[in-house]
């Protein structure tokens, strides 16, 4: 636990100090920003179902695409490609312990981005001038949303970058990973074969498994604890399948 | 303190290292075939092999870093097998080519690594201080670790090694491409341990080994093919058999007179006159013959023939008895595979024959 904590704080201060986490933050904000305007305009333009951050939040698979490969995938590549993994396994550390501290790490960022698209709202109701509050459930419900799936993600990324020393690789793989997780989810609920009387287990399944289904509910304020379960436990078996990974690669280097 | 540690009768007089039959095979491709060895404590051990002998594969298995396909490792008391992080506690590791984060200063690491050590941070300052000063890297401290030279960094990586002060220091190849200066300062370094921690360092560069290790283990093809003191070794090797002579004289009376001293000792070379007359001489003597080097004194000088400059035994470096212990080694395993049905292998640790 100790290393852990050392760990992990050495990981985040290697973040802040790292000129690239700004230049992906400045990245982020500034097409989370375009992306936030042109909802406002359309919203603007004709009046609309829903609110603008439901809207908003429909888009996350934008930075979830690109922002989430590029996050995790020098974690433990870099580390097996410069050596400096042994080390590390040389010091008193275990594995999880470090791949435990990569994920938090990358977990914490990703949530920092996140969060600064609070301010794109603040500004909103600033300029707006309206005399009541912005409409808060969608928007925290789907904060929510974005901090419980945000662990699967980072954690498929995480384990992307286990599985190879190659950052390039990794960061595909996390890419390749994700689609399938979030559009390939949807395409297979779209099969004609899932329709069939007898295959109804595996398209309640299929549904159980829709990214977006469950962003409708959160920003519903809908709080589905099979949903949350879902991205928890999913997270833990990517993490421990990146765990093995990096130890079945010790074993066979 | 560990059920493993105290399990062990006396901790402080066991030996630091003990690898007992130990075997290591990289998808049925043997890298380490049967090496046993004990490491006592406070020894500063020398691993020598050409490369691909199993040596980084050996010191890897012996942090806990990689597991053995078989055989029993204990170090410091502590079976690695069974508890590999016990074992990371007592021992400082520098990896071969030294692998240090590129964007991290030089402080910053060493101060992450005596944490992750488990030095408190009331301890790990005054002994960063220290370490600091002992691998003169006061100049560098604040700079970014990837942006150093290679001995800078390479002084990181031992000054790693030493942080926690642990009682077993593994260094694999710890002077690969420093400068003479720098491999002087590496090697004053390592003798400044001797007696306090126990030094197990890899290499293949002959002169640091011998200069500065109590105790040599030469590997070859994932085996033991020698080992004792260098000096040891060389007696082993090459016995006391070659002299090197300087004379001036009748060179026909030269073979007589040598009959004289010894009944086995042949001339093998001779060199031409210099200008002032004189010619070198190599003498060899069988393997069992006493030191003759004052009966040789005595013979040649007596009665006035032959003038006398100088006469010594001729010293074998360690890298003859290097290319000597890893070549017997080869033909020997020639000749076993040329007679497969040998009932009887020699046993991993045996001395090869000496070279005649």
């Amino acid at each position: 636990m100790r290393a852990f904590r050392i760990l992990l704080a050495h990981e985040l201060r290697m973040l802040l100090v790292s000129p690239a986490t700004y230049i992906a933050a400045t990245l982020f904000l500034l097409v989370m920003g375009f992306v936030f305007a042109g909802i406002l305009e359309t919203f603007a333009a004709a009046p609309q179902e829903g609110s603008p951050a439901a809207v908003f939040f429909q888009l996350f698979w934008i930075p979830v695409f690109f922002m989430v490969p590029l996050l995790t995938m020098k974690s433990l590549a870099e580390e097996r490609r410069l050596g400096t993994l042994e080390t590390l396994l040389t010091a008193p550390v275990t594995t999880p312990q470090i791949v435990l501290a990569k994920f938090f790490a990358a977990y914490a960022l990703y949530l920092g981005l996140w969060a600064c698209t609070g301010g794109f709202f603040y500004i909103l109701h600033w300029f707006s001038g309206a005399a009541q509050g912005p409409d808060l459930a969608p928007l925290i419900g789907g904060y929510l949303f974005i901090a419980v799936s945000g662990t699967l993600f980072v954690a498929i990324g995480i384990l992307a970058s286990a599985l190879t020393r190659n950052q390039a690789v990794a960061g595909i793989l996390a890419f390749v990973l994700l689609l399938a997780l979030v559009i390939g989810t949807r395409f297979t609920a779209t099969l004609e074969v899932l329709k069939l009387d007898h295959l109804a287990g595996l398209r309640a399944a299929v549904d159980y498994l829709q990214v977006f289904t469950h962003l409708e509910d959160f920003t519903r304020g809908v709080v589905d604890t099979r949903q949350v379960l879902y991205y928890l436990s999913g997270s833990a078996l990517a993490l421990i399948l990146g765990i093995l990974g990096v130890e079945a690669k010790l074993l066979h280097s | 303190m560990s059920d493993a540690a105290t399990a062990t009768s006396s901790p402080a007089a066991s030996p630091a290292i003990v690898v007992r039959d130990l075997v290591k095979t990289y998808a049925g491709h043997p890298a380490v075939r049967g090496v046993s060895f004990e490491v006592a404590q406070g020894e500063i051990i020398g691993l020598l092999g050409p490369n691909g002998a199993g040596k980084s594969t050996t010191l890897r298995i012996l942090t806990g870093f990689l597991p053995a396909t078989s055989g029993q490792v204990t170090v410091c008391g502590v079976d690695v097998a069974a508890n590999p992080s016990e074992v990371k506690t007592r021992l400082g590791y520098m990896p071969e080519n030294n692998p240090l984060p590129e964007d991290m200063r030089v402080g910053e690491y060493l101060h992450l690594r005596g944490r992750l050590k488990g030095l408190t941070r009331r301890k790990l300052a005054p002994r960063l201080d220290e370490v600091v000063h002992l691998c003169d890297l006061g100049r560098v401290r604040d700079r970014i670790i990837g942006k150093l030279s290679k001995g800078y960094r390479q002084r990181v990586g031992i000054a790693d090694a030493i942080l926690a002060e642990p009682p077993l220091i593994i260094m694999d190849e710890p002077t690969i491409g420093l400068d003479p200066h720098q491999i002087l300062a590496v090697r004053d370094l390592i003798s400044s341990l001797r007696g306090r921690m126990t030094v197990l360092i890899s290499s293949h560069i002959l002169p640091e080994i011998e200069v500065t290790c109590d105790r040599v283990l030469i590997i070859n093809q994932g085996r033991v093919v020698a080992t004792g003191a260098p000096a040891e070794l060389r007696r082993d090797f090459f016995g006391h058999g070659h002299y090197e002579i300087e004379l001036a004289g009748p060179l026909e009376h030269i073979p007589a007179a040598l009959a004289d001293v010894h009944p086995g000792l042949a001339l093998v070379s001779t060199s031409p006159a210099d200008s002032a007359g004189f010619v070198a001489l190599r003498l060899t003597a069988p393997a069992d013959a006493p030191d003759l080097r004052e009966a040789l004194v005595h013979a040649l000088a007596r009665g006035g023939r032959f003038r006398l400059r100088a006469l010594g035994r001729s010293r074998h470096t360690l890298e003859e008895v290097f290319l000597a212990a890893t070549q017997t080694r080869e033909q020997g395993a020639r000749s076993r595979e040329q007679g497969a049905e040998m009932s009887t292998a020699p046993s991993p640790s045996s001395f090869p024959a000496p070279r005649s």
